[in-house]
Order: C-alpha cells, then sequence, then structure tokens
C-alpha cells in the first residue's frame, strides 16, 4: 500500500460496522446518558444546593444545576467518544483483530481510522442528544437553541476521539489507558469550568484551564445552553479546530506505523 | 495472464531480512504453495501480495496490476484468509458476511443471496444466527473461508488454512477447497500441513530465510528428492552406514535413526528388511514431508 494518505467515502462502511454492533446493545447504549445527568442533577443540584446556592459566570448569578447542566453534556462526550477510541478501539485493533480484516479489502489505513474517530464523534452526539433531552425537560437548557449541542457533541467527540485515537496507536498495553486517564481525563474533568468557574482557580492555574479542549468544549455547550460566555466562542471554536486537525494527523500517523509492521 | 507475478521481492524490518530475494508467478486456475518452516518468511510475503506490507524492494503484480500503486482494485478481486482468526466476534455468522460485503461495495441483495450460498456451502446455515464464539474451530474456519469468498474473488490467498483443525473439519475444508479448484479458482496457500500441499497445490515452493530453495510439483518433487520409497531403521548398525554409502543410496543419519530413500524400482525394502532390521523399521511411501526436512534441514526453529 502506498504511504500517502487515501481517503474516501469507503469510511462510511466501517462507521456502519460500529452501528450495527452499537443497535445491538441499544439498550446499554440509551439507558447510561439517560440516567446519567439524572444522577449529577440529584447529587449536585439537590445535595450540594443547600451548600452552593448561586454561582456567578460570565456576570450572571446562575443556580448551581443550571451551572453545571451544559458542563454534564460536554464531560459525556468527552468521555464517550475517548473511551471509544481508547478501549474500544484498542480491544479491536489488538485483541479482535478487526483492523487487519479490513485491511484485507479494498479499505486503506485511513479510512479504517477516521472512520473510528467519527463514530466515537457520533455516539457522543448520540449520548448528548439524549442527555439533552432530559435536562431540557427540567428547565436546565433553554431550547431550540440548546439543540445545537447536538452539532457541538459530534465536534467536541471529533476532538477527543482523535485524541484517544492517538493515544492507542502509542499504547503498549490496554492497561495503561491508565495513565492518560489519570493524568489529562480526570483533571480535566474536574478543573476545566466544569464544577465550577475557573475564576475560583488561583490566578497561576488559570492558562493551564484554557489550555485544555474540555474548557473549550465547556464554554461553547453553555454559550449553546444559557447564551453566557466567559471566553470569546470565536477562540473556543479555533482552538477545538486545532486540536481535532493535530491530533487526527498524529493519530494516523502512528496507527500506521503501529498497524503497518 | 498470470495472476500472480512476483519478482526479486525483497523486505526488511529493521535492518533484518525477512525476504531476500524471491520470484515465482501464478497462472490462472492454479492452486501454489508458499512452504517453509516458521520464520522463513511466508506470511511476510503473503502479507506484501494482499498490499498489507510495503516490500523493500522487488515487484508484485496481480491481474497485471501493480499492487503498489493499484492496490484498491487488486483488493477488490481478491480474499484473504489470514492465519489469525479475524472474525468480528460482536457481530452475527451472517453479519459477518454482511458487514464485509459492504467493504467490498456489493449491493444489498447480491450479498444476502451469496451470504446466503455461502453459508449453505460450508455446512454453516443453521448457525446464522449465532454468535461467532459460539462457533467451532472448524466452523469458525469455515467462516473465514465463506468470508473471504463473499466477493467472488478471482484470487484467494490463505495463510495456514487448517492450522489447529481437528482431523474431520480439516477433511471437510480440503473437500471445500477441492470442490472451489474444479471450479476454476486461482490459490495461494501456505501450510505446514506437507499432506494439504500435495493434495491441493498443483504447484509449490519451499523457501526458507526469506529464499526459494525449490520450486516444482508436489510429486515430481518427492521423486527427486525423496525417491518412491522410505525406510526408516531404528539402531542404525555400522554395517547399514557402509552399505548405504559403497552403494549410493540417498539417506539421511540421525545418530541412532537412519532414513533411506528408495527410487523407482529399487529393491531398498527387501535388502534392509532381510539384512538390516534388527529393532524397528518404517517402510512408507515417499512424502513431501520428507522433501521438506532434506530440504531445510530437522533444525527446530524459532
Amino acid at each position: 500500500m502506498k504511504s500517502s494518505v487515501s481517503l474516501s467515502w469507503r469510511f462510511t462502511k466501517v462507521w456502519n460496522r460500529n452501528l450495527v454492533v452499537y443497535r445491538r446493545i441499544w439498550m446499554v447504549n440509551f439507558i447510561t446518558p439517560l440516567l446519567e445527568p439524572l444522577f449529577y442533577i440529584l447529587a449536585f443540584g439537590i445535595g450540594f444546593s443547600g451548600l452552593i446556592g448561586q454561582v456567578r459566570y460570565g456576570g450572571v448569578e446562575l443556580s448551581y444545576t443550571k451551572f453545571i447542566a451544559p458542563a454534564l453534556i460536554a464531560t459525556a462526550v468527552m468521555s464517550n467518544s475517548f473511551f471509544e477510541t481508547t478501549y474500544a478501539s484498542f480491544v479491536r485493533m489488538y485483541y479482535q483483530k478487526t483492523f487487519d480484516a479490513m485491511l484485507a479489502t479494498p479499505l486503506s489505513l485511513e479510512e479504517i481510522i477516521i472512520a473510528e474517530i467519527v463514530w466515537s464523534a457520533t455516539k457522543a452526539a448520540a449520548a448528548a442528544a439524549i442527555m439533552l433531552a432530559v435536562l431540557a425537560l427540567l428547565g436546565l437548557i433553554q431550547l431550540p437553541q440548546g439543540l445545537l449541542l447536538i452539532p457541538l457533541a459530534f465536534i467536541g467527540g471529533v476532538a477527543f476521539g482523535a485524541i484517544g485515537m492517538f493515544f492507542t496507536g502509542i499504547i503498549p498495553s490496554i492497561d495503561m489507558f491508565n495513565l492518560p486517564i489519570f493524568l489529562f481525563i480526570t483533571p480535566m474533568f474536574l478543573f476545566s469550568g466544569t464544577f465550577f468557574p475557573i475564576s475560583n482557580l488561583p490566578q497561576w492555574v488559570r492558562p493551564l484551564a484554557l489550555a485544555v479542549p474540555l474548557y473549550h468544549l465547556t464554554e461553547l455547550a453553555r454559550w449553546f445552553s444559557l447564551g453566557i460566555k466567559e471566553t470569546a466562542p470565536v477562540a473556543s471554536g479555533g482552538y477545538l479546530t486545532m486540536f481535532i486537525v493535530f491530533f487526527t494527523y498524529l493519530a494516523l500517523k502512528v496507527m500506521r506505523k503501529r498497524l503497518i509492521r | 495472464m498470470k495472476i500472480i507475478e512476483v519478482q526479486d521481492l525483497h523486505k526488511q524490518f529493521n535492518g533484518l531480512v525477512a525476504v531476500d530475494s524471491i520470484s515465482f508467478s501464478v497462472e490462472r486456475a492454479e492452486f501454489f504453495g508458499l512452504l517453509g518452516p516458521n520464520g522463513a518468511g511466508k506470511t511476510t510475503t503473503i502479507r506484501m501480495l494482499y498490499g498489507f506490507l510495503p516490500s523493500t524492494q522487488g515487484s508484485i503484480r496481480l491481474f497485471g496490476m501493480d499492487i503498489q500503486q493499484d492496490w484498491r482494485q487488486i483488493k477488490a478481486r481478491i480474499g484473504v484468509c489470514q492465519q489469525d482468526n479475524t472474525l468480528d466476534p460482536d457481530l452475527t455468522v451472517e453479519q459477518n458476511l454482511l458487514v464485509f460485503s459492504k467493504y467490498f461495495s456489493i449491493p444489498k441483495r447480491e450479498a444476502y443471496q451469496r451470504g446466503a450460498e455461502l453459508l449453505d456451502f460450508f455446512a454453516l446455515s443453521h448457525k446464522k444466527n449465532a454468535k461467532v464464539s459460539e462457533l467451532s474451530g472448524g466452523m469458525a474456519r469455515r467462516l473465514i473461508l465463506a468470508r473471504a469468498l463473499i466477493n467472488q474473488p478471482d484470487l484467494l490467498i490463505m495463510d495456514e488454512p487448517t492450522t489447529g483443525l481437528d482431523p474431520q473439519s480439516k477433511h471437510q475444508v480440503w473437500e471445500k477447497l477441492e470442490t472451489l479448484k474444479a471450479g476454476g479458482l486461482t490459490a495461494l496457500i501456505t501450510t505446514h500441513n506437507m499432506e494439504e500441499a500435495s493434495r491441493l497445490c498443483d504447484r509449490l515452493i519451499i523457501i526458507d530465510h526469506g529464499n526459494i530453495l525449490v520450486e516444482g510439483r508436489p510429486q515430481q518433487l518427492i521423486a527427486h528428492y525423496a525417491g518412491t520409497n522410505v525406510v526408516e531403521v531404528e539402531g542404525a548398525s555400522q554395517e547399514l552406514r557402509d552399505y548405504a554409502r559403497l552403494n549410493h543410496i540417498e539417506h539421511d543419519d540421525l545418530g541412532r535413526r537412519m532414513v533411506l530413500y528408495g527410487p523407482d524400482g529399487s529393491d531398498l525394502d527387501n535388502t534392509i528388511r532381510e539384512r538390516f532390521c534388527s529393532a524397528k523399521c518404517i517402510y512408507r511411501n515417499s512424502t513431501l514431508e520428507d522433501v521438506f526436512l532434506r530440504l531445510t534441514g530437522r533444525e527446530l526453529r524459532e
């Protein structure tokens, strides 16, 4: 096979393969995003509300549940897509040899990898749509502009799917995913303006929060749901675009090295 | 036009030579064998053939097209049965065929029909809705073959198609392959099973250390390198050794044991039986395994 990149519409065939599997266990895929926001809203909204009360964000006073609702979608997008292209893709690549089988057909490596990333984003968008329905019913997200969260979830999903795929390309064994999760995903989950505004962080830590993708995804999610923002949406959108381009390129590079031995 | 044409193929991995210089060609409707000990370069060669690996040097043409340039058209016309079980455990037996047919852009209706025919041919129709994990080793192998045939390939590439199967399953796979062969299919097979190679292959090459040791038809190779009949003598005496040497009888001296190869029309069996068989002696026909061991040596690999 040529080392030059070859990408065509055929990637949808691999995407379709994942959809077939997803539909087989649709109940599981449906219930998690349905219950997850309810648990969080119950725990933080009712459990914490007495302690926290209002949150000041973007110059506006907000109830705590309203503040975290868009962030719940953003973090779900992150975990759905990142876990898909790490654990799930790794299992397909390493244990099930699914990619090996595909590489004996007219599919190219690029098509397989792009399909995996796009699939992870699709899964994230589906989860976001279900969560959106729940959170909108609870009055925590405004409609119809909140519907923009679905395409946003897809874009965020591509970003986290791409970096997940990059880790899949370099990780020696499946247990070692603990490392990027502990060093990258968990801190982001906690410190990206998700559960408290980054203005609460010490001055010197703030640039760190601004440097991670979840911050920008959360910002955009909040802007779409509530119309309030802290950072210019153009900057966040630009950041996510750059992130996607950079990590998709890296993911393709390391996966080629890994698979074409 | 030749189906496969390989010229001066060379592959290096980090400075290590896996395939040195291999050239061969395969004609239409021919079953061609690629034999060799572990690490000889078989799987590497096969992977380069179906465009999985780029070659370091040399040319590979399938159906007259270059694999580096026209890999997509070539891959659309070949079926590959890999050594590992690469079936999709997340899908049912039938879904494995249907999802795979999409990779070849086969229209849905045609894929259903073709899938049903293949399941029938490989005696898997009753397992249509089963999970792949519920299949026995033989069934899984048959499904991999069925999947490799979903695009009605002009060339079937098989990497050890019967390794690890019980005798019943193995013979069933052989019968299916013979039926396909009678139907005019072209195939390339690697195998460690010499019975398989002599039974299925019209022509074969034995490779070792990345080079071709020999090429020919199985029977012709056997006659040339191992005669027609073999006598294995346990506890071979010095007299037997002298006798073999003096009479220029082809033989391998393995210490306690001696293997002697008798050409067509020789009276080797009787001579040994009467004069040199003190303990256990085995009289049998020469096989491809004799050829293989004589050419690649008896030392363990790996």
